[in-house]
């Protein structure tokens, strides 16, 4: 149920090499980031053009979201935010060329993200209140730390879970449809849903990054 | 071969039943925020945010059915054990 051709699947079977299609294609995201980050910074100037306008409207913009969601303290985790949000959008959005198959519409590369999130927001907060983290889950009255405990401990654990879950799901339904509708009608049909295929790339990459923000901003603030 | 019959109308009416609530959900979700843009037209951009996190964490509900439904007709965990009893 996936695409009838894919580059990197070819490209594999003719260097008879045993990767999965989702980690080549998440190679080929990693690369295009950096190359382009590579020769954009090259040539950064006083009045921008050309690459330097997107990139900077890009930086500035996810700058201002962190900026809005998680307050001053938020800066310090532009880096894994902004690497999270352009990775997501880059690699929903490849699925749209054809021979190309976007590396989130498969549960292991999302569950990678999401656990690095889960474990970002827990090292996070214990570095930023050491032991006192524990209040966290303790709630405000301590005789019924015992019973919080557990419910806080089993909502932290579902966060990956509906982290990685959700964009797989859309993503990967994204493709099913598009796939069943080229089967029946292979003319002008699958466009409008290509169309809302762009729209869902967009707004998963939004919600997964601006998830992981509020889970950051969540571990730094002061348990109360 | 009528677990497999089964087995579809399970996803069907999973899907449909998962997707009639979230439906539900998501329609009030937006009347009440275009309501509160109605009401303040320039705090726009704050409710189109927060409508749209609300959004996703309703339509997490129908993609959970959704996965489901999935691992029922492409991944069945009892596909083995049916395709046994049917050789028999």
């Amino acid at each position: 149920m996936t695409h009838p051709f894919l580059i990197f699947q070819w490209l594999e079977q003719q260097l008879h090499t045993h990767v999965g299609e989702h980690v080549t294609y998440t190679w080929f995201v990693m690369l295009l980031l950096t190359v382009l980050a590579f020769i954009v910074s090259r040539g950064i100037r006083e009045v921008p053009s050309g690459w330097q306008n997107l990139m900077e409207a890009v930086v500035s913009g996810i700058e201002n979201l962190i900026q809005e969601t998680m307050g001053p303290k938020g800066k310090t985790y532009f880096p894994l935010i902004a690497t999270l949000a352009l990775f997501i959008l880059v690699s929903n959005l490849i699925g749209l060329v054809p021979g190309f198959y976007p590396p989130t519409a498969n549960l292991n590369t999302n569950a990678a993200m999401a656990i690095t999130v889960f474990s970002m927001t827990h090292l996070i907060g214990l570095k930023e209140h050491k032991i006192a983290y524990l209040k966290h889950f303790m709630g405000p009255i301590i005789v019924l730390a015992p019973l919080i405990f557990i419910i806080e401990l089993i909502g932290h654990l579902a966060r990956p879970l509906s982290l990685s879950l959700r964009l797989f799901g859309n993503m990967y339904g994204h493709e099913i449809v598009l796939m069943i509708f080229f089967a029946l009608v292979p003319f002008l049909l699958p466009i409008p849903m290509m169309l809302m295929g762009v729209l869902i790339a967009f707004i998963q990459a939004f919600v997964f990054t601006l998830l992981a923000m509020i889970y950051i901003a969540g571990s730094l603030e002061e348990a109360h | 071969m009528t677990f497999f019959a089964w087995c579809m109308i399970a996803a069907g009416f999973g899907m449909a039943i998962g997707s009639f609530g979230t439906g539900i959900g998501q329609g009030m979700a937006i009347k009440s925020a275009v309501e509160g843009v109605a009401r303040n037209p320039s705090a726009s951009g704050k409710i189109l945010t927060t409508m749209m996190i609300g959004l996703a964490m309703i339509e997490s509900l129908a993609i959970y059915v959704f996965v489901v439904a999935m691992i029922i007709l492409f991944a069945n965990p009892f596909t083995e054990q049916v395709m046994e009893l049917a050789v028999r």
